[in-house]
């Protein structure tokens, strides 16, 4: 196995994790508008997920086709989703 | 001894080792399936009128912290690689017992937290599909928490017979894989559940 690649600045990640943790949880308690909560609090739950399979599962060193392999199919989930909406849409719309 | 060699010079497919490459496709079934059941929590909550706020039936900093826990046990995962990758077979050690020590204060932790939510506020899973949907996504979670312990002790166990060395460590890298996901997952669930 090739093992070219320089490591990344795990310690760095390690403290962006902390800190938009941090920041979520003052997100909660600061009692902002809900909407602004949870499209914030979406945003970063996904940032923080990316940050971990980015370097902590070294995604951003394997082949395009592995990350298209595993990427790809979790858009099902976004159909998982929308097919869940007809039945509650009308309490949100 | 033959069988290590054998799956770190293992031939590759699509590019990617072979027990890595299983690894992740497995990973990605878990993935849809941890989908699927926040699918199901946000829209049974969507779909409900009377939806508890999370934050006052839950203990949103214990949570906080735990989640504290499950980050820093990733980063001693990826310290574990590092050490191995340089051929320290000690500080790979320590670096896994040190990930599986924070699993278990994290199981630790839930255990309470079931505890109090059970025998303190009397919640069951038939009360409300709140606690339908929440036991059932984080007992998942903390199961996959359960198995990631024994299989970084096992990992642990087999760098005592010599299994790694700096040309040989791609299992350890494998379930650092299943750890960090563990890890990634959490994140969401803490996100999702405990703070929307």
């Amino acid at each position: 196995m090739e093992q070219t690649h320089v490591e990344p600045n795990y310690m760095k990640i390690f403290w962006w994790l902390l800190a938009l943790t941090i920041v979520e949880v003052g997100v909660v308690y600061a009692h902002l508008p809900k909407m602004f909560m949870v499209t914030t609090l979406v945003l970063l739950a996904m940032a923080k997920a990316f940050l971990v399979a980015w370097n902590f599962m070294h995604l951003k060193f394997e082949k395009s086709a592995l990350i298209m392999m595993v990427g790809l199919p979790l858009l099902l989930l976004v159909d998982l989703f929308l097919g869940l909406m007809p039945d509650i849409a009308h309490r949100i719309f | 001894m033959d069988d290590v060699m054998t799956m770190d010079s293992s031939p590759e497919l699509a590019g990617t080792a072979r027990g890595k490459l299983g690894m992740w496709l497995f990973l990605l079934s878990d993935a849809l399936t941890f989908g699927a059941l926040l699918c199901a929590y946000g829209a049974s909550r969507m779909g409900s009128a009377d939806w508890p706020v999370p934050s006052q039936v839950l203990d949103v900093p214990l949570t906080a912290f735990n989640t504290f826990v499950l980050v820093c046990s990733s980063l001693t995962m990826v310290k574990a690689l590092s050490a191995i990758r340089h051929g320290n077979v000690k500080g790979l050690q320590k670096f896994l017992l040190l990930t599986a020590l924070g699993g278990a204060i994290f199981l630790s932790i839930q255990a309470y937290e079931y505890h109090h939510l059970l025998f303190v506020e009397g919640l069951r899973m038939r009360n409300s599909l709140f606690c339908a949907t929440f036991f059932a996504l984080t007992s998942f979670h903390g199961a996959h928490v359960l198995s990631g312990v024994i299989y970084l002790l096992i990992i642990a166990w087999r760098s005592t017979k010599g299994d790694f060395t700096a040309a040989r460590n791609h299992r350890v890298e494998v379930a650092g894989l299943y750890w960090h996901f563990v890890d990634l997952v959490w994140i969401l669930v803490f996100t999702f559940v405990y703070l929307l």
